[in-house]
C-alpha cells in the first residue's frame, strides 16, 4: 500500500545583476530547501537572469485574500498627507 | 617549425580531440534524458549539463581546427561538423565511461559522479596548463563541473540513502560501472610527450584522491566500494564497446543524411 508522497512547491524570487529587489520569476517542485535552490538556478538563471536567487516554501506565504481589498486597501485613497509629496529629494538619495 | 615544436602541435592536437570527443559523447548521452527526466525540473537541470558538455566539446574541437592548420595529419581542412559528426567509430578516440548508455537514472547520476570528481580535481589542475587555450577551456570546465559535481553528490546520497529500490539500483550502477573508472587515469603517449612542456595534467597522481572522496561518498549514502577486479580499457585506441556505434548513427544522421547542413 503506497502513500502519495507530496513534493512540496516552492516560489521563485532572482534580484538581477543591476537590480535591487528580487523578483518573483515563478514556482518550481523540490524535495528541499537545497534542491529547490538549485533547481531555481537550473530553470530560472539559464539566461543570465540573476545573481541572487531566493526560494520559499509556498506554503510559508500568507497572502492577502481578495475579500479583504476594500478594508485593506481603500482607506488610504483619502489621506493625501501621508505622500511625502511636497518634499524634493536630492538625486543622491533618489532611491531612498 | 622545428621537430620538438611540431611534435608537440601534433600531441596538444590529438590531446584536444580526446577531450572534446570525450565530451561530445557525454553531451549526446545526456540529450537522451531531455523530455524523459523523472520531473519538469530535473528535464531542464540535466539538459543543461548535456549542454555544458556539447560547449565544451564546441570549444575542443574549435581549437583542433586552429592546430590543425599547421600539422600534415587528419583533420586538416576539417570543420567542426566534420570533426564532430562524420568520422567512423574508431576514429574517435573518448574514454569508455562517456559512451556507455544512459541506464536509468541511478545509473546515469552514478556514472555523473564518477566523473564530476574526476573533473573538478582534472580541470583546477589543466587550469595551469601551459597552453593558454586549453588552460581557459579547463577554467570555464571547472565551474560547471563545481555545479555538476553538486548535483551528482546530492543525487547519489538521496538515491542511494534512499528507498530498497533506490538503493539497489545505485549499487548495481556503481558495481556495473566500476571496471570502466580506471581508464579515467590512464595517459596516452600525447599526453606524456606534453607533460614535460607543461601542457597536460598527469592523471595517474590523481587516482589517490579521486578514490578517497568517492569512498566517503559511496559509504555516506550506505553503498559499497566495489572491489575492483575487472577493468576495461580500449577508447583512446578507437576499440569501443557496443554502445559507441547506437550512439554515433543518432548524432550523426543528421549530418549524413543532409551533408552541409547547418542553422
Amino acid at each position: 500500500m503506497s502513500t502519495q508522497v507530496h513534493t512540496p512547491l516552492y516560489e521563485v524570487f532572482v534580484r538581477s545583476k543591476r537590480g535591487l529587489d528580487h523578483k518573483h520569476v515563478g514556482s518550481l517542485h523540490a524535495e528541499g530547501p537545497e534542491q529547490a535552490l538549485e533547481y531555481a538556478r537550473d530553470c530560472y538563471t539559464r539566461r543570465s537572469e540573476g545573481v541572487s536567487i531566493w526560494v520559499v516554501k509556498s506554503g510559508d506565504i500568507t497572502c492577502s485574500q481578495e475579500e479583504d481589498a476594500a478594508s485593506f486597501y481603500d482607506p488610504m485613497e483619502d489621506k493625501p498627507y501621508r505622500h511625502a509629496t511636497h518634499y524634493v529629494l536630492p538625486d543622491s538619495i533618489k532611491n531612498m | 617549425m622545428n621537430d620538438t615544436e611540431s611534435k608537440i602541435g601534433e600531441y596538444t592536437l590529438q590531446f584536444s580531440i580526446d577531450l572534446g570527443d570525450d565530451s561530445l559523447m557525454l553531451g549526446q548521452r545526456l540529450t537522451e534524458w531531455c523530455r524523459n527526466a523523472p520531473m519538469l525540473e530535473e528535464d531542464l537541470a540535466i539538459s543543461n549539463v548535456a549542454l555544458d558538455f556539447l560547449g565544451r566539446a564546441n570549444m575542443y574541437y574549435e581549437y583542433a581546427v586552429e592546430l590543425a592548420k599547421t600539422t600534415d595529419g587528419d583533420f586538416r581542412n576539417q570543420s567542426v561538423d566534420d570533426i564532430a559528426y562524420l568520422r567512423d567509430s574508431r576514429a574517435y578516440r573518448n574514454l569508455l565511461i562517456f559512451e556507455m548508455p544512459i541506464g536509468d537514472f541511478a545509473y546515469t547520476m552514478t556514472r555523473q559522479l564518477i566523473v564530476d570528481l574526476f573533473n573538478v580535481e582534472y580541470f583546477a589542475l589543466l587550469s595551469g596548463s601551459c597552453d593558454l587555450d586549453l588552460a581557459a577551456i579547463a577554467a570555464k570546465t571547472l565551474k560547471e563541473s563545481k555545479y555538476h559535481l553538486r548535483r551528482s553528490h546530492e543525487w547519489t546520497l538521496r538515491l542511494g540513502d534512499g528507498t530498497e529500490e533506490s538503493h539497489l539500483r545505485m549499487q548495481n550502477a556503481v558495481d556495473e560501472l566500476w571496471g570502466y573508472t580506471p581508464e579515467l587515469f590512464e595517459m596516452t603517449e600525447a599526453e606524456l610527450g606534453l607533460l614535460p612542456a607543461g601542457i597536460s595534467v598527469d592523471r595517474a597522481q590523481l587516482f589517490d584522491t579521486w578514490d578517497a572522496r568517492i569512498s566517503q561518498i559511496l559509504s555516506e549514502a550506505t553503498l559499497d566500494h566495489p572491489p575492483g577486479d575487472w577493468q576495461v580499457t580500449g577508447g583512446r585506441a578507437g576499440i569501443h564497446t557496443e554502445h559507441h556505434g547506437h550512439l554515433l548513427s543518432e548524432l550523426q544522421y543528421l549530418q549524413r543524411a543532409y551533408p552541409g547542413l547547418n542553422w
